[in-house]
Parts: structure tokens; sequence; C-alpha cells
């Protein structure tokens, strides 16, 4: 048994940012007796079988809703979903409205994702329901964070000491600030690479290396995770054209077989084939994008459990 | 706190062989059988059981170790809050063989439940059975009754019974503890 607190100090996962390292080792530890109870051959436990959880979108997404409607699935507990653009969101409906209509057919807990920073701490604090974010804005995605460093334990044994490259669009991406957390609280080293304009101007303050060259990031890292160019997110162009950053950023078989020593890649999908990173990287042995989504349910069951654990 | 010893020295090894000589008029060589300690202290009085039937018998009977935390029946109540689990080692197939769960002490009978419960999610078994060292008798909560029993004793819910481990806590002994109030 590990010596980790035996509850999560939070009521709400809203991003990293307000989890303390027992809580991080808490979730992970749990998520690795999820990943055994995933490869029975019934995958289920009755846990949360008296918890009803929405699943409100109001961004699209293919791999987090999935993974978290079967988290909740396997948990047994009962789900709703709910997409923005087929809702009476488009009727002018406000946030609070809507989700309060949903929780008036007795919801427990809300998993949103939403295309605003701070939606998901906004409406922790104004209705009664346990909030999962999943995913804010540019701001946080705390779950992906959680899966990254569990996919990192699982290859590494450890995430302290590790040196982890976070390389791509990091200004727009909700994913880099919560691994750049995550990481950090577990002892990891961090540098973010990319572009100027896609690195934010304060991003050294969170005490990471910044690094313009892809090639001395990658060659300094064990990890290094690369970012998806989030074409629907930039209001300017940032960077003259996509082959450009391709050329400059792209990760192919030709850098990774140059360095001097192996690194594993990951990537937070979905993949631009042939613009961050090319097929022949994403599908070689190196690279562990695929377990990262496997070990997405195991760590999304961990955290619904131990939230649903919060509730009297 | 007044703690008295229910057994220890030699007649827990007596215990022991009586209950692996119990298991063999059952089950032969076991060639149609294994084991499942239960976690966390049901591990310990397994792994015991098979080293003592490697010994008589020769063979090594197949051990698995299941945590029944998932599957409890107080999870968010009492407000102990969610508990961390153990690992599940199960690798061998249950399908059609006859599991011997196997627990240190059987109280209520709750965690048994839960496990018969986690027990379905590896195939449909046989038969299970269950072994326990110490039954708390007059005290089930659920009708379930051990079929392999170390010793039985009466005890009040106030009182608490300990099983001691030589490779855990240096001694082999059964304890009964009562808080005095």
């Amino acid at each position: 048994m590990s010596s980790a607190a035996e509850q999560l100090s939070t009521r709400h996962l809203l991003g990293i940012k307000d989890l303390n390292e027992n809580d991080i080792q808490l979730i992970l530890d749990t998520a690795s007796n999820f990943k055994e109870i995933l490869n029975r051959p019934i995958k289920k436990v009755p846990s949360l079988r008296d918890i009803t959880i929405a699943n409100v979108f109001f961004e699209n997404s293919t791999r987090t809703r999935l993974s978290f409607e079967l988290a909740e699935k396997r948990l047994s507990a009962d789900t709703i979903n709910f997409a923005a653009s087929s809702s009476s969101v488009s009727k002018g409906e406000t946030l609070i409205d809507t989700v309060n209509n949903i929780l008036a057919m007795k919801v427990d807990m809300v998993v949103m994702r939403h295309p605003h920073a701070g939606a998901g701490v906004f409406l922790s604090k104004h209705v009664n329901a346990q909030i999962v974010n999943a995913g804010d804005g540019a701001h946080e995605h705390p779950t992906q964070a959680l899966l990254d460093s569990f996919s990192i334990r699982e290859r590494y044994g450890d995430v302290a000491g590790r040196k982890v490259a976070i390389i791509g669009d990091i200004t727009h991406s909700r994913v880099a600030l919560s691994n750049i957390l995550c990481l950090q609280k577990q002892g990891a080293e961090v540098m973010v690479c990319g572009p100027t304009t896609l690195i934010p101007k304060y991003i050294k303050s969170l005490g990471v290396k910044v690094e313009h060259d892809l090639r001395k990031a990658l060659n300094w890292c064990d990890v290094a995770n690369m970012l998806r160019i989030q074409l629907e997110r930039q209001d300017i162009a940032y960077f003259p054209s996509i082959r450009e950053y391709t050329m400059l950023y792209g990760l192919n078989k030709e850098i990774l077989e140059s360095l001097d020593h192996e690194i594993t890649i990951m990537h937070p999908g979905p993949i631009n084939r042939g613009v961050e990173i090319t097929s022949d990287v994403a599908d070689s042995k190196h690279s562990i994008i695929l377990d990262q989504v496997e070990n997405g349910v195991a760590v999304r069951m961990a955290a619904l459990y131990l939230l649903a654990g919060k509730r009297g | 706190m007044k703690q008295s010893i229910l057994l220890d020295g030699p007649k827990f090894q007596i215990t022991i062989q009586r209950l692996c000589r119990q298991l063999i008029e059952n089950h032969g060589d076991f060639s149609q059988a294994v084991l499942i300690g239960i976690q966390p202290r049901g591990t310990y009085l397994a792994k015991r059981i098979v080293h003592e039937l490697k010994a008589m018998l020769g063979v090594d009977v197949p051990l698995g170790a299941l945590d029944i935390t998932f599957y409890r029946d107080d999870f968010r109540r009492k407000g102990t809050g969610p508990i961390l689990a153990n690992s599940t080692h199960i690798d061998f197939i249950v399908e059609g063989k006859s599991v011997i769960l196997i627990d240190d002490v059987l109280w209520t009978g709750r965690t048994i439940r839960s496990a018969m419960d986690a027990m379905q999610a590896f195939g449909r078994s046989e038969k299970i059975e269950l072994l326990v060292l110490v039954d708390r008798r007059f005290s089930r909560q659920i009708p379930i009754q051990p079929d392999y029993i170390g010793i039985q004793v009466d005890s009040i819910d106030s009182q608490k019974v300990l099983v001691q481990w030589k490779e855990e806590d240096d001694q082999d002994s059964i304890h009964l503890i009562t808080e005095e109030v």
C-alpha cells in the first residue's frame, strides 16, 4: 500500500493547480488498480452505482468525451451526455441555467469542457454539484496531465527526476499548462519548445526552461510531448505557414534517429500527421500515444472514484 | 486495552496444517482448484497454505490475490471516505475451477460478499469455497458461512481479533483485543 493520503484534498477537479502532491500520487496509484480491472473479462466495478454524471461539452471532443463516458460506465455510474451544438445553448440559455436544469434531473457530478478559461471554477461556485474540468479554453486540462504522468510513470517507474519537453503551440494549450504544473509537483524538470510567437512571454515565471531549437530540446529530454497546432484557437497568424512550422518544429524519423539517446514520444491527440509529427514517428516503438489513450480511462476512473468519495 | 492470546506457538502451526489436510481431502492434487487470498491480510494466510501444500504434495497450487475495495457496500458511508485499494493479481483461468477464497478473520461476512462479487469479473467458477483462520461466530450480518475454519471465537462487536504472521509481525499468533471503557 502506498503512503499517500487516502482522501483528495479537493471536492472538485478544476485544475492541477488545486491538487497537492499527495492528491496526484493518490490518483495515479488508484489508476493502476483500475488499469488491472480494465484487463479483466468483466471490466466493471459497482462503486458508483448510485451516482449520476452529466458530460457537458461546449466544445468538440472525441477522446476525452469517450474516455470519460467509458470511465463512468466502468464504475457503474449513470451517465447523460450533452453537446452544446445540439442544445438550447444556441437559443441563448446561460451556462448556470443550462447546468441547473441538468442538475434538476438529480445529477451528482458534471464533467465539463468549455471554450472559456475558468468556466469550471465559475460553475463550481454557483451550482450544487461536483465539477470535473475536461478542458477549459487555454487554461487547464487536468485529467490529460494526470494520464500523461501515469504513462511516464509506467514507462520509467517514476516521474521525479525525468526531463520532459513540451513542444509546439504552448500559448493556446491547456495541456501544456496542466502538464507543467503536474510534472513539477512530482519533481520532474520541464522545458517548453516552440516558435517565439507560440510561447507565452512570462512562461519562465513557472520555472520552466525555454528553448527554440527543436533538436536541442530533444537532446535534452527523456520524454517529448508533441502538441498539436491549434489553428482553431489562433485569431491571427503566428507563423508564416504550416510548411515552415513543420520544417522547424515537426518531429520526423531522421531527427529522432540522429539524437544521442532514445526518447519517448507522447501526443495528447488529435494528431495532425505530417505537421507536428510524422506518421513513422507516431507509430514507432518510441511512441506511447495509444498507451496514453488506454491509460486515460483508468486515470479518469480513479479521479471520479476519489471525488465520489468526497460526497458524504 | 486488554489483550488475550487465542492461539500461538505449535498449536498455530497444527491448525494451519489441519486446514491444508482438509483442503487435500476435498481437492486432491489441486488440478481443478485455485487459491485466492483476500487483500490485505488474507494473502499472508494464503501464502502460508500454499507453502504447506507444497511441502505435503510437492505441487505448486495456483495462488492469486484479490482486492475488494471497489466492490465494498460501505463506500461513502461511515464518513470513512474512499479507501486506497491494494493490488489484484490473478494470472490464471478461474472459469470452471473450484475457487477457495482465503481470509484471516470472518466477522460480518460483508468482505466475503464483496469478494464473491469481484470474482465474477474473472469468469464463472465451478464452485466457491471459503477458508478462514478465525471465525467470529454469531456476528454475521449476511448469511455467509465458511467451509474450512481454523478456530471459532465468541466475541462482541467492540472487540477486535488480530492475526499476526511471522513474515510480517515476527510471530504467529491470534489475539483478542478488548478496548476498556
